[in-house]
């Protein structure tokens, strides 16, 4: 095994890209599940956000046009969830699994025409001689505009959730919605737009599978990204700094484990390439094991509201 | 304006009624998909539907793998059930599935080629336990750590299949092989070997084995006392422990039934029609369990009903496949849009839908 | 005759099956007090929600200082200068005060001006918060402060209180009058609803009295006897439960030292907890909500376990067992929510008559359930505690709170327990059914049962109790013979004003000097 073939360098700045779909994805989720819903069905929007991207990314030859596609694709699909859960109150858990098994199955169906096919290519965008510092500028200032957007993403959002009114209504849903209704806030509206955002998060993120990440369409393509984006929400307590941290985790045991298969590293490829779900068990048991309120989870996750007057 | 009014008491004639209303709501649906796609709806449906049992060419093939497919379906379908009555909500059962294959089928190739009769018995305990085992990994972490059941058992299937890969290509290859992936075919070695019981209907032990789980599910959940604590638990857990249940032991128990019968479910499958452990053994009856599950109501008998039929879209998918050059993805779609509308349709059990006048200002 | 701030004419709202309101009217003057007074489910709640805009009315009228007034939503009344103190499901136990009382108003200032703020009118009404704190770790009297805060911050024209002192001690309730008052001065018009009648009496200018959803009568509260207005209330005359001679037993329920964790993340821990009771005996334990009430009874009942010699039945110990194992032993529970914990919703009665009762009366066979037997012991309790409904096939949900009530504790009582732990026996249950249910625990009491009634109602507690002690924070004072105790004492047992009155004491000694 050759490990000097392993730039830590290009490592990071690589981190960063295989980082960047479960972070939107997680963010996404993160927000759907501090307004009280636990969707499961992360891994169906994220696909169907692949597929759509590079659908339309083909079609018009603008990744832009695809990115945009990817989001609609996404939050399209969370709706049959928000209606589905919110207004014919149906189970989350079970409702969030039939998002995935169908996004899967609908992918698939609309990907035959696409397999074999190169996207167009998204450019880096260039920050001049700053981008050609060394390990600084190829860590962090050589990548896609997605990147960048992700990022600004988490910052965003803390903000959005903890120092708007917007996110502290948002908190409230998500903690208590009878005490929310009472106070008359629209429960249901609330939840409807959270979920969609956290679709059109999701739908983003597989289209950067798609388009950049990999860049090409397969079935199944996420191969439960979408899984470990929920864990990631799990593993952040529900704050986005942290969800950040935990991309960028897994994000490094995927790239590592890619770059130890190619040094030819002597444990056998099968269980390099389990290793990021198994570090996510793991890091998810570390994080379980606190308990409940410290966690944080938002103390409505997952029930159904329905107002009797 | 339509309002929401729970019922008193949950409707029985909704709960029965709402699959078949969401499977005539999944044809129409299905159909425009068909038509989108540039087939003859009316045909498509036909032949996913009809052909397989009645076309005088296919069905004389396609009959006897209805109980093929649906053996294993119902099979695991009828250990989900019982957690997810419960709020256990297992979604990992094709990684149970997959490791009580790999077990299983590794007790018969280290038999190979010596004759027994305990041979096959064995086989099927150790795809038990392989299930079994997979399974209580999410149950300890939950009950131990508090980790989500859902997150862990669906991350182990990516691990089983990590791990199947590396057997196909390991331990089990077959050493005659030529190199190729894959172990030896179980079903050409007569001790190991899950056979057709009775020639022609595709029933074979494991179709059995879900048949008495049927039954022992049904008479768990009527008359016995376990039965009633999991109803409980899953419709009112803090109820439940007043009532004396440990939610720990109900945990373990739900995952584990659910693991010994997604292993068995493994096991016969790799030793009868598959025949072998290969790279591409898992074909996601794991998954469509979970649709099977729920279109049954979690009731054993609506489970066996709810195999039956996703069995059948299942061979009427492949023929579509062949004769009218359906893609194989469409089938898939089908069934996640079938469990949409049952989910959609599921309220009317428990609400009423009221047109209501608007409300006088 | 000035105009009124509020009045209402002849509102009606129906539900499906229940008429909540029926043309109901009265008026209230500005800086005036009026109660609004019934037993549950006389549709007082229907009432004020549709005064707050949560629910419309299906027909009248409503004017606020003379104009026409229908509010669609909460934030139109609050416009409007409404605001309502919410009994239950108003507050968020994970966001701190400030965030609180941020999401009760329209345009709440920048947060730390909000806090400024809070502090500043919470002192000035003689409720002094910290606006930093989670709501979480709040006792149930400063989250009652979050809330009046809430609206006060608001400068209402209207204050609308729903059951305010139900989670007060006496000398809590005294603070709260007093800052009433203080409003009222200011021309703050108050609608407080109530069925206790002596709290009325003390603080109301007029009261209009609902039963089944209609106005019965307005009076001024100060002219009636408690006793005129229970019974206009009721509408029959009410015979308190009769207390038989008896002589205790040996003792049956002894604890001893009893500390366990809270399994709720915002619950109370039990510190130890010690008392020991005799047959025949009946033990009230007060305590305002939230003061380790629920803890205390899950430790009682099993589902929450000790070290075995913290709970000892008849001298035998059983902290470590569960409750199945206790109820072997002969002490059964009744947890104070009925829904949900007592009984499962959607399930029959007959499944839940199963529920707790198949350990005492042998419903099974190696884990197999005999049916028959079960649907006739809910029969039993079916007739024997007068439970109104159609059949033993009814789901739990659709019985009324005092039929379902008086099915959950039938089901105990009919088991024959050596000793029966109760929470809230009559919460939320109309008076008859109330009256029933506790003759029914006088009655098992006399027959040689020991009787633990953990109750936030104190009347109800004067009334069954032998010996009385109360829950503050956690832990319990020594029990004393109930006879000859003063409301005042107990309130002290109760924690007294748990060290929240400083502002108004410091007003009074500001005003004695």
């Amino acid at each position: 095994m050759d490990l000097s073939a392993i730039n830590p360098a290009v490592l990071f700045a690589s981190l960063i890209v295989a980082a960047t779909p479960i972070l939107l994805a997680g963010l996404g989720e993160l927000v759907v599940e501090k307004a009280g819903v636990l969707n499961l069905g992360v891994e169906g929007m994220m696909i169907v956000g692949a597929i759509c991207g590079f659908a339309v990314a083909v079609g018009t030859g603008s990744p832009f046009l695809g990115f945009v596609a990817g989001a609609v694709g996404g939050a399209l699909l969370s709706l049959i969830f928000a209606v589905l859960t919110q207004y014919l109150l149906a189970n989350q858990v079970a409702t969030g699994l039939a998002l995935t098994l169908f996004g899967l199955g609908f992918s698939a169906l609309i990907g035959q025409g696409y397999v074999g096919i190169k996207p167009p290519p998204v450019s880096a965008l260039t920050f001049g001689p700053l981008s050609d510092i060394p390990l600084l500028g190829t860590i962090l200032l050589r990548h896609d505009a997605m990147v960048y957007l992700a990022l600004l993403a988490v910052p965003g959002l803390w903000w959005a959730i903890n120092r708007t009114r917007m996110g502290l209504i948002l908190r409230a849903v998500g903690e208590n919605h009878d005490a929310a209704h009472a106070l008359g806030y629209k429960v249901v509206h609330i939840r409807l737009a959270a979920i969609v955002f956290g679709g059109a998060m999701a739908g983003l993120g597989g289209a950067y599978l798609s388009l950049i990440r990999v860049p090409l369409w397969t079935e199944g393509m996420t191969a439960g990204a979408g899984w470990i984006a929920l864990a990631l929400v799990v593993f952040a307590s529900w704050k986005p700094g942290r969800l950040l941290l935990g991309a960028w985790l897994f994000g490094g045991i995927t790239v590592l484990q890619l770059n130890l298969q190619a040094a030819g590293a002597r444990v056998p490829v099968e269980y390099l390439s389990m290793s990021p779900y198994v570090i996510t068990i793991v890091v998810l048991v570390v994080m379980s094991a606190r308990g409940g309120r410290a966690a944080g989870a938002p103390a409505a996750l997952g029930r159904s509201f329905h107002a009797t007057h | 304006m339509i309002r929401l009014e729970k019922r008193p008491t949950p409707s029985r004639f909704w709960t029965a009624a709402t699959p078949v209303l969401a499977v005539i709501a999944t044809m129409v649906a299905g159909g425009l998909m068909f038509a989108a796609l540039g087939k003859d709806p009316l045909e498509a449906i036909r032949t996913i539907f009809w052909d397989p049992l009645f076309h005088p060419q296919f069905a004389g093939y396609s009959r006897p793998q209805l109980l093929v497919k649906a053996g294993p379906l119902i099979l695991i379908a009828i250990g989900l059930s019982l957690g997810f009555r419960a709020g256990v909500w297992n979604i990992g059962a094709e990684g149970q599935y997959i490791i009580g294959a790999i077990c299983g089928a590794a007790v018969g190739l280290a038999f190979y080629p010596a004759a027994g009769w305990y041979i096959f018995p064995l086989m099927v305990i150790a795809g038990a336990l392989g299930g079994f085992v997979w399974a209580m990994i999410p149950g300890i972490l939950r009950t131990r750590f508090n980790t989500s059941e859902i997150l862990v058992s669906l991350l182990l299937v990516y691990v089983a299949q990590a791990l199947l890969a590396s057997v196909a290509l390991g331990v089990l290859r077959n050493p005659q092989g030529g190199g190729f992936p894959g172990s030896r075919n179980l079903a050409q070695y007569p001790a190991a070997a899950n056979l057709e019981l009775i020639p022609g209907t595709g029933m074979h032990w494991g179709v059995v084995a879900a048949f008495i789980a049927v039954i022992a599910s049904f008479v768990l959940l009527q008359r016995h006392i376990l039965g009633f604590n999991i109803r409980l638990s899953g419709q009112a857990p803090r109820a439940a422990r007043f009532a004396g249940v440990s939610p720990t032991a109900l945990v373990l128990t739900c995952l584990g039934v659910s693991g010994v019968l997604a292993g068995m479910a493994g096991l016969f499958e790799a030793a009868g029609p598959s025949g072998k452990i290969s790279i591409d053994f898992a074909s996601g009856y794991g998954f469509t369990a979970i649709i099977v599950a729920f279109l049954g109501r979690l009731n054993p008998v609506g489970i066996l009903l709810a195999g039956l039929l996703m069995a059948l879209t299942y061979i009427g998918g492949e023929l579509a496949q062949f004769m009218l050059g359906l893609p194989k993805a469409s089938i898939q779609a089908f069934q996640g849009m079938l469990l949409f509308f049952l989910l959609a349709l599921d309220l009317t059990s428990n609400y009423r839908l009221r047109l209501a006048k608007r409300e006088v200002a | 005759m000035t105009v009124p701030l509020l009045k209402i004419e002849g509102l009606t709202k129906a539900y499906p099956g229940v008429v909540a309101n029926s043309d109901v009217s009265f008026a209230i003057q500005p800086g005036e007090v009026h109660a609004l007074l019934g037993e549950n489910g006389a549709g007082k709640s229907t009432l004020v929600k549709m005064i707050y805009g949560l629910v419309r009315p299906d027909a009248g009228r409503m004017a606020l200082r003379g104009v026409p007034y229908h509010p669609a939503k909460p934030s139109e009344a609050r416009n409007q200068g409404v605001a309502m103190v919410f009994q239950h499901f108003s507050l968020f136990e994970a966001l701190n005060v400030a965030e609180n009382v941020a999401l009760g108003m329209e345009n709440p200032p920048p947060m730390k001006q909000l806090a400024e703020r809070i502090r500043a009118v919470s002192q000035e009404y003689g409720l002094p918060l910290d606006p930093g704190r989670l709501v979480g770790d709040l006792s149930a009297g400063e989250r009652q402060r979050v809330e009046i805060i809430r609206c006060l911050l608001q400068d209402p024209k209207l204050l609308i209180m729903d059951e305010p002192t139900s989670v007060l001690t006496p000398q809590e309730v005294g603070i709260l009058f007093q800052t009433l008052r203080q409003l009222s001065g200011e021309g703050t018009a108050i609608l407080y609803i109530s069925h206790k009648l002596e709290e009325i009496r003390t603080l109301c200018d007029e009261a209009t009295i609902l039963r089944r959803g209609r106005v019965v009568a307005t009076c001024t509260p100060r002219d009636r006897t408690a006793r005129e207005m229970a019974e206009l209330m009721v509408g029959q005359v009410l015979t308190p439960p009769a207390k038989a001679p008896k002589t205790p037993g040996p003792v049956a329920l002894e604890v001893r030292d009893l500390s366990v964790a809270s399994p709720n993340p915002f619950g109370t821990a039990l510190k130890s907890v010690s008392f020991s009771l005799r047959r025949g005996e009946v033990l009230g334990i007060a305590g305002v909500a939230g003061n380790g009430q629920d803890e205390l009874l899950l430790a009682l009942s099993g589902e929450v376990t000790s070290p075995p010699q913290a709970v000892q039945i008849d001298g035998a110990p059983v902290g470590h067992l569960g409750p199945n194992a206790r109820r072997a032993l002969g002490l059964v529970a009744a947890p104070e929510e009925r829904l949900g914990h007592a009984a499962a919703p959607d399930m029959s009665l007959t499944e839940n008559a199963l529920l707790s009762a198949h350990v005492r009366k042998g419903f099974l066979r190696r884990g197999f359930i005999d049916w028959a037997a079960v649907e006739r012991f809910a029969k039993d309790v079916i007739t024997a505690f007068d439970v109104r409904t159609p059949g033993t096939d009814v789901a739990a949900r659709a019985l009324s709170g005092g039929n379902l009530q008086k099915f959950v504790i039938g089901r105990e009582i009919l088991q024959n327990p050596s000793v029966i732990v109760v929470n809230q026996p009559t919460w939320g249950v109309d008076a008859a059914a109330a009256a029933a249910i506790r003759q029914a625990l006088l009655d098992l009491a006399a027959k040689g049962t020991a009787v633990v009634a953990i109750s936030q109602d104190l009347d109800e507690l004067l009334e069954i109790a032998d010996s009385f002690a109360a829950l503050n924070e956690g832990r319990l004072t020594p029990p004393r013979p109930a006879q000859g105790l003063t409301v005042d004492q107990i309130g002290l047992m109760m924690g007294g004003a748990h060290g929240m009155d400083v502002a108004h004491r410091h007003e009074e000694a500001g005003a004695s000097a």
